[in-house]
Parts: C-alpha cells; sequence; structure tokens
C-alpha cells in the first residue's frame, strides 16, 4: 500500500477530530506500545464473514498465534472458523517465492473448501519484498471464477484501528456494488409494514450476542441486508450499496465505509451502539429517524415501550445487588461511552473510562453521560490502572481480555468486555447477562477469601480460640 | 525410525505451527525480572501476548519496537533504540530479551549493532544486560526459538570458565538444569522437587515454575517476569557439578554451555515414561551419590502398577499426535512403553529428534493433515493442543490437550507430565478418554419379525 493511500486513511475527513487539524491517528511508541498492528484490525474486522476463506499471506507469527480466536458467531458457516496461511518459510521469502505460493494456496483452498470467495490479507514480510498481491488475486479471480479480495494490511502500515479501515475500503472497492439484492421471501410480508433495508457497520456478534438485537429488527420489518461483519455471508456483503439507512455501530472503526456508502449511494448513517437499554432504544429510533416512516415510527416506540417494560422488571433484582457499585471502564474507544450508558442502567457509577483510542466526539459523549469532570484514561498500563483504580475506590475493572490478570493478581473483580468474552451483552436481553455476570462476580465469596491473611501471620484471629 | 514427510501444501490450514519470536519470549520470561521486546511491528507482540496470556491466564510482560512503514523501509534501529531506553527507564528490568521477527529479518537489520548503538549512547543502562536472538518466524517454530533463546542467554551471560575463573564441581550440590519448551511450569517444579530430594540443587535456566506457574503474589502489579532464574545465577552455572539438559531442541545451547564451562552434561529427548524417568534417577544417583530417595522408589512401583492397570486400554491403541518434536517425541516415549501405536504423527517443523519416533512416517503439516491421517488411519484418540478440539470433534473421538495453546480450558500450564507421577496420572487419562467411547458396544439388532414397536 502506497503512503499516499494510508495517509487518506488516517485522515478521515468524517472524523470529527480531522476537522480541527490533521493529526492523524496517533503513532505508536517502541517499548510502550500496547494493541495489535494494522493486518490485526483488518483480520478482525473482516474474519466474521463466514463462507469466506481468509488466507494470511506471510509468515507464521501472524496467523499461527492469531487464529481460532473464537470470538464472532455464526449461525451456519463455519469455514472463516478455519486457519489458512501460507505460512511462508525462508527458501519463500530468498528465493522470492511467496506470491507463486500464494497463487497456488489460493487453488487449494478453492478446490478443498468451495469459498464463496477468498480474502487474502497481506502481511509485513510480503509487504517488504514487494509481492503484489493484487495482482496475483486478480490472476486468480481471472482463473477459478471466484471473487480473490486483497486485502493489503501490513502490520507495519500502522495501528488496528487503521487495518479496520483499510478493511472497509477493501469491502467498498471490490465486494460492495456487485450483487444486487433478493426480493424478501413472500412469507414476510406483513399487511401495513413497509419492508426497509439496512445495514449494520462494525457489528461483529460476539458470542452471537446480534441475536439479542435481531429479532427486534425483524418484528419493525427491518431487513439487515448485511451487517459488516458479524454472521455475514459474502454475498450480503455484495449488497450492502441497497441500503436505505447504515448504522454504524462500533463508533469509528469502519467509519470510513459507512462515509463512502453515503458520497456513492446517498446512504444517510447514523452512530450508536447496543450496550444499555436506553442505548439499544435510541438506536432502534434512529432507524425510524432516518427512514421517515411515520408506520415503522409507531412501531418502534410500542416496542421500546414493551422491551423496556419487560426489560425493567427482568433487571429490578439485579439493580437491587449492583446500584452503588463503582466501576472502573477500560476499553478500546469504541465501547468507553456505550457501556457507559449499560452500567449507569444498572444503576453502578462509572467512576472512570478509557479514551485512548476514543476520538473527541466519543469523548463529548462520555461528557454527557458522565459529566463535565469525567475521568478519563488515557495510559492504559497496568500500573497506572491499578492506581486509579485505587485512587477511585473502584469495585470492578470492566476491560478487555489482556488486563483480565491484571485485575485478578490484584485481587480485584474483573469482567471482560472485549472480543474474546464468551457471554453477550447487546440488546435488552444482554443487559441481563451483562447484570448476571457482574453479580455474579461481584458477589463472589473469593474476594474476600483472597484478600484475608494466611491464620498464621502475625494479627490473624487464632482459629483455636474461636472454637473455644 | 520414523520417515519425514515434507510438508506438501501451498497452504497451511489449522496451523500447528507457532513462530519462533512467542517461543523465545517464552524463554525469557523464566528469567526474573526480565522482559521481552519482539524487534518488529506491534502486532507480533499483541498476538503473541494474547497467546500467552491466554495459555498461562496470567499477565504476560512482553514489549514491541513498534516499527512503521518508514522503519520498515529505512532501518529500525531508532526505534530499538528508543524502545530499550524506554524499557530501562520505566520497567527497571534485570534482563531484556530482543527476539527478532520476520519483518526485521526480511529487512537485514543488524541487531548487533544497533545493541552497540543503545551501549554508546546510553551508558547509564549498561548494568542492564540486553540479549539480542534472531527469531525470524519464517524459520523454525515456537520450540527452536525458545531453543535459540536459551542459547543467547547462555552467550551473553556465561562467560569462558578461563575468563570468569568458574570450576565444574565447586558448588558440588549443585546442578544446572536446562529445560526446554516442551517442559510445562508443573513439569519443571516436579524436576526441581526430584532433584531436592536426592539433596542437590537445582539451578534452572529458563526457570517458567517460578514464574508462570499461576501464583497470587503480593505484588499486584509487575512490568517484568515476577520471577524465574535470577540473573545473577547465571555466572555460577560454570561451577556447578553438573547439567541436566531436557529437550532435544536444548542441545545447541546445551554444547555452547559445557563448551564455555566444562561442566560435564547429561542430555535426554524427554522424560516421559518409565524408562526416560529411570534414566534421570539413575543420573542423578550417580550426581549426588545418594540412594534413590524411598518415595521416589515408591512413585515408581506406582507407576509400574498404573501401566498393568491402564495396558488393557491403551495396548495397540490407535493414537494420533500433533505438536512440537520434543513433545511429539515424549508422548512416543510414553505410548510405546505401553503397546500404543502411533498412528499420525505431525510435527510443525522438520529437527532430528522426530526420527528417533516410533511412528512409520512423521508428516511435517497442520492440523489439516493431522485430521486427514487421523481418519485415514482409524485414530481413536488425539493428542494436541486447543486447535486440535474442532478436529477432535470433527472426528468424534476424544483430544488429549498439550502443547501450545490451551485456552479452552483451565490449568494446562499446570499439569505435569514427566516423572513417575506425570506419567501414571497420564496414562489414566489417556486410559480413561478411551474407556469413555462406547465404541465397543453392539450395534442393537431389529428382527424383521420382531412385534416391539419401538
Amino acid at each position: 500500500m502506497k503512503p499516499k493511500d494510508i495517509a487518506e486513511l488516517l485522515n478521515e475527513p468524517a472524523c470529527i477530530h480531522n476537522k480541527k487539524s490533521k493529526s492523524g491517528c496517533a503513532k505508536p511508541r517502541p517499548g510502550a506500545t500496547a494493541g495489535g498492528c494494522a493486518f490485526d484490525g483488518a483480520q478482525i474486522a473482516l474474519l466474521p464473514i463466514a463462507d469466506v476463506a481468509h488466507i494470511v499471506h506471510g509468515p507464521i507469527a501472524c496467523a499461527g498465534s492469531s487464529w481460532d480466536n473464537r470470538g464472532a458467531r455464526s449461525s451456519g458457516q463455519t469455514l472463516y472458523r478455519l486457519g489458512f496461511t501460507t505460512d511462508l518459510t525462508e527458501q519463500d521469502v530468498v528465493m522470492g517465492r511467496g506470491e507463486k505460493r500464494l497463487f497456488h494456496s489460493i487453488k487449494q483452498v478453492i478446490d478443498d473448501h468451495r469459498p464463496a470467495a477468498v480474502f487474502v490479507y497481506n502481511t509485513c514480510v510480503p509487504a517488504l519484498s514487494g509481492d503484489d498481491i493484487e495482482a496475483v488475486c486478480s490472476a486468480a479471480r481471472e482463473r477459478w471464477g471466484v471473487p480473490v479480495v486483497p486485502v493489503d494490511a501490513a502490520g507495519f502500515y500502522g495501528t488496528k484501528n487503521l487495518g479496520n479501515r483499510i478493511a472497509g475500503e477493501a469491502m467498498v472497492r471490490y465486494v460492495v456494488g456487485t450483487r444486487e439484492p433478493d426480493p424478501p421471501p413472500a412469507a414476510s410480508e406483513r399487511p401495513g409494514v413497509t419492508v426497509h433495508d439496512v445495514n449494520l457497520i462494525g457489528e461483529y456478534n460476539i458470542a452471537g450476542e446480534f441475536w439479542h438485537v435481531l429479532p427486534l429488527l425483524d418484528q419493525l420489518g427491518l431487513r439487515v441486508l448485511c451487517t459488516l461483519s458479524g454472521d455475514a455471508r459474502f454475498r450480503e456483503v455484495q449488497t450492502m450499496h441497497r441500503a436505505e439507512v447504515n448504522m454504524m455501530v462500533c463508533s469509528k472503526a469502519m467509519i470510513n465505509v459507512a462515509r463512502k456508502l453515503q458520497e456513492r449511494y446517498a446512504t444517510p448513517w447514523f452512530e450508536g451502539s447496543f450496550y444499555g437499554v436506553a442505548d439499544t432504544s435510541r438506536a432502534l429510533r434512529g432507524f425510524a429517524r432516518l427512514l421517515g416512516d411515520e408506520g415503522l415510527s409507531v412501531r418502534t416506540e410500542a416496542l421500546i415501550a414493551r422491551e423496556e417494560a419487560r426489560i425493567d422488571a427482568a433487571l429490578a433484582p439485579w439493580r437491587e445487588c449492583l446500584r452503588g457499585k463503582r466501576a472502573l471502564l477500560y476499553t478500546g474507544g469504541v465501547k468507553s461511552w456505550s457501556v457507559v450508558s449499560a452500567l449507569q442502567d444498572l444503576g453502578m457509577e462509572v467512576v472512570a473510562t478509557g479514551t485512548r483510542k476514543s476520538t473527541e466526539e466519543d469523548k463529548a459523549r462520555i461528557r454527557e453521560l458522565m459529566g463535565a469532570d469525567a475521568r478519563m484514561i488515557e495510559d492504559g498500563s497496568p500500573g497506572a490502572l491499578l492506581e486509579i483504580v485505587r485512587e477511585s475506590r473502584a469495585d470492578i475493572l470492566i476491560a478487555g481480555g489482556r488486563n483480565q490478570y491484571t485485575a485478578l493478581k490484584a485481587r480485584l473483580p474483573f469482567l471482560d468486555i472485549n472480543q474474546e468474552r464468551e457471554f453477550g451483552y447487546a440488546g435488552y436481553e444482554g443487559m441481563l447477562e451483562l447484570a448476571r455476570r457482574l453479580a455474579l462476580t461481584l458477589e463472589s465469596p473469593v474476594w474476600e477469601a483472597v484478600r484475608r491473611p494466611p491464620p498464621w501471620a502475625a494479627g490473624a484471629p487464632e482459629p483455636a480460640a474461636e472454637q473455644a | 525410525m520414523a520417515e519425514l514427510l515434507k510438508r506438501k501444501k501451498a497452504l497451511s490450514v489449522s496451523p500447528l505451527k507457532v513462530g519462533q519470536p512467542v517461543g523465545a519470549a517464552l524463554a525469557f520470561l523464566g528469567i526474573r525480572r526480565a522482559i521481552p521486546m519482539l524487534h518488529g511491528s506491534q502486532g507480533c507482540t499483541a498476538f503473541g501476548k494474547t497467546f500467552l496470556v491466554r495459555h498461562f491466564r496470567e499477565p504476560i510482560p512482553l514489549q514491541t519496537t513498534a516499527m512503521d512503514q518508514v522503519s520498515s523501509v529505512m532501518g529500525a534501529d531508532d526505534n530499538l533504540v528508543e524502545g530499550l531506553r524506554t524499557l530501562c527507564e520505566k520497567a527497571r528490568p534485570a534482563l531484556i530479551g530482543l527476539p527478532t521477527t520476520g519483518l526485521v529479518e526480511a529487512q537485514g537489520a543488524d541487531l548487533q549493532g544497533a545493541v552497540r548503538c543503545f551501549r554508546e549512547r546510553h551508558p547509564e543502562y549498561a548494568s542492564v544486560p540486553i540479549v539480542p536472538v534472531n527469531t525470524p518466524d519464517f524459520a523454525g517454530c515456537m520450540e527452536s526459538g525458545y531453543g535459540a533463546a536459551v542459547h543467547a542467554v547462555i552467550d551473553c551471560l556465561v562467560a569462558p570458565a578461563m575468563k570468569a575463573g568458574t570450576r565444574p564441581g565447586r558448588r558440588h550440590r549443585q546442578v544446572n538444569v536446562l529445560a526446554g519448551a516442551a517442559l510445562t511450569p508443573g513439569d519443571v517444579e516436579a524436576l526441581k522437587v526430584l532433584l531436592e530430594g536426592f539433596g542437590l540443587r537445582p539451578v534452572v535456566v529458563p526457570d517458567l515454575a517460578d514464574s508462570l506457574d499461576g501464583h497470587l503474589g503480593e505484588d499486584p502489579f509487575s512490568p517484568v517476569s515476577t520471577g524465574g532464574t535470577p540473573v545473577s545465577e547465571l555466572a555460577t552455572l560454570g561451577e556447578a557439578a553438573a547439567t541436566l539438559v531436557v529437550g532435544a531442541s536444548l542441545y545447541k545451547a546445551a554444547d555452547l554451555l559445557r563448551e564455555r564451562t566444562g561442566v560435564p552434561d547429561y542430555r535426554f529427548d524427554h522424560l516421559m515414561g518409565l524408562d526416560a524417568v529411570d534414566d534421570l534417577v539413575a543420573a542423578l544417583g550417580d550426581i549426588s551419590g545418594a540412594p534413590v530417595p524411598a518415595s521416589v522408589q515408591r512413585r515408581r512401583a506406582q507407576l509400574l502398577d498404573a501401566m498393568l492397570d491402564t495396558h488393557f486400554m491403551l495396548g495397540r491403541a490407535r493414537i494420533a499426535v500433533a505438536a512440537d518434536p520434543d513433545v511429539l517425541n515424549g508422548f512416543d516415549g510414553l505410548l510405546r512403553g505401553m503397546g500404543a501405536e502411533l498412528v499420525a504423527a505431525v510435527a510443525p517443523v522438520r529437527t532430528p529428534v522426530l526420527e528417533r519416533v516410533s511412528a512409520t512416517h512423521v508428516q511435517i503439516g497442520d492440523l489439516e493433515d493431522l485430521e486427514h491421517a487421523a481418519r485415514a488411519n482409524g485414530a481413536r484418540l488425539l493428542i494436541g493442543s486447543s486447535h486440535a478440539a474442532e478436529s477432535a470433534r470433527r472426528l468424534g473421538v476424544p483430544l488429549l490437550r498439550a502443547g501450545f495453546p490451551q485456552h479452552d480450558r483451565v490449568g494446562g500450564y499446570q499439569r505435569t507430565w514427566i516423572g513417575y507421577q506425570g506419567a501414571r496420572q497420564a496414562l489414566f487419562d489417556l486410559a480413561n478418554l478411551l474407556l469413555m467411547q462406547d465404541d465397543h458396544e453392539i450395534e442393537p439388532y431389529h428382527s424383521i419379525y420382531a412385534q416391539k414397536s419401538g
């Protein structure tokens, strides 16, 4: 990828912070950097497309330690769960055989698995040695008649966030608009209900959580042409250009997709979240608002009233034990505000939230939710996090899996909020799960047990004396 | 003697291989107050870190030189120098491990030169040992990366006896243990207990049992490894009575240690199964001059009994294994001693030790190769990492988890495979997994004349 193209992706006009100064995204610092690379971001963004063979072109590090991270769920096809890599060897690198191996790899995967499409992810070593993956992909496409999409996302291009955008860019350039949507099935027709086509961009169906939301959209007559990319199929991505509204679910990760679809197809978009009762309702209203369908608005309000009443009653006992509990939230920018509102719905107090990867707009949203002097955490190093936990007397750390053991080693309750988690928190129903998981860890007797000094330590009560 | 079959496909499907940098990082984590920094773009570290965190369920100190497009093309020495300075300043480590990745190796960086440059620019950190090691991920695998890191640690921190003034046997109770990548922290711990039973003082390099054994410490957070071999101990290796080397992947490192120190060594391809452990116990008797402790003899008798009990299930059992070469060879040793048959064996890379495996051939390949070979040869049980779970499910056979990664179970890192006791438990588990399969049941037959209705 040319520096010009990277600069263009970094300079995302739809990002508020780029309207002021051309800061782009921050540069990583050697020796003090956490988080993934561009390849990581690109792979995460597209891997949930279930019927695609995702080939990682590079030596083993890129796929070897990252494949089979089973976050996103599929309702059918499972091809995406297999790891494919060209696993380049020293010979390939020295003799310049990478392209050839890639070409044969594409053939192998088409022969063996009949994928709907093949995505090829470029990585550092072939990018440096100059493999022309675009040429290989187009040669393979012509030779075997299967769509083969290059995703040029070598790690050294930049951060995970950039990788998300590269992935989105590849979809817009190579896939979206290559097929017209099927007509809605006759059986789905309901009197008085106009079906509207929508997309969800940046929804990954982690732990299947989108299945808490999808039935509601069905009830409202919103046909999801595609979720990019949770539980998606290649043929769905192809039809994204026909949506009447796009919802950006995961904040800024693939904002370029929403913007480009708007530029090319005039599709309006809005940003929302399915975490928390208030945000879920707001998201549903967002569709109704942009579609301008009176009947839909009425049905949406009725559905929201029904669901909120139902979940409110179901959450009551959980609110009882979570009320006033203090949470420290540290996630990538994306959920920095959406989860805040979910926790507040449960009666919890969010004492601070991470904003290292948040945009100015995210931060404005946080201030709206948490007040003007909301504490925002830029330095997410374990030491700094624990210091804030101590200062703010937080009862629980809610963060990504990578910080799980930071919390546990400090004898602090923890909830995993990132993509590797096993539980779905989206939608009204997801709130119940979130409450359950929070209560489960907060109320566990183990915290007392691990914080108590051993019986033989000085000052501990004598067990014998107690018995006597 | 197994025939080694070369990788035969362009595409690796369901990779078995884990890259060298992750292995090297793991080895460095067995040094006390150490931090590895991978020289490459930040993803290598992010993936490696998540990989190790999920396996060990521990925080893992691991940093990156965070190479970007400019440094990838123009040279990344400045990244390296800045990264080292940041680590020295912030983490105050006792040692920094510096494994390379495919990116810098393809770039052709002069690692030693860059480290020299750091030394010149930052004399204030002269006391922090820095151990560079070449571990491109387009060669070798996790085990060889680990071995390369151990080699590099010895190369940087063990001076020749002449120069250091060390003499083999001056510390007549000390035994060095070079512990290979196939050993879990649980294995290393068991090995230390065994040595102590002979009145010996083990110095394990690297000592994962002291750092990644999963213990809840007093200190809530540490930017460096929380345990492991103290760097100061490395200077004493030349005074030991003997060195035990566990794992063929460390023989090159062992050659260097012996050459530097003159300490005699005892080498073991693995420590799984009766024969291997008997050899070890005999060696410990030699070194210490002490009789075999009664407790060890008792454990041996227990293993013998377990072998009798489980041979009904394990005799001629058809088993498939996919793992790094030393792990594969270890299981081969254990299973061979029970009369089980290794009907499918897959390793990610070729090493000499694979030729000693009892299977007719060992495929260099991936988990798809394992699945195909296991199906073709009627394997009834798989041994492999968590990644093999899907293969096992598709094959409809149980999986015994071993090797890296084990992210869908708790405690894999602490499992003890070696020694009499480890072998005994492994045999029980293997036998139980086979017992759980009802494949010996006779299918009911429904008579065509039957008057039964269901």
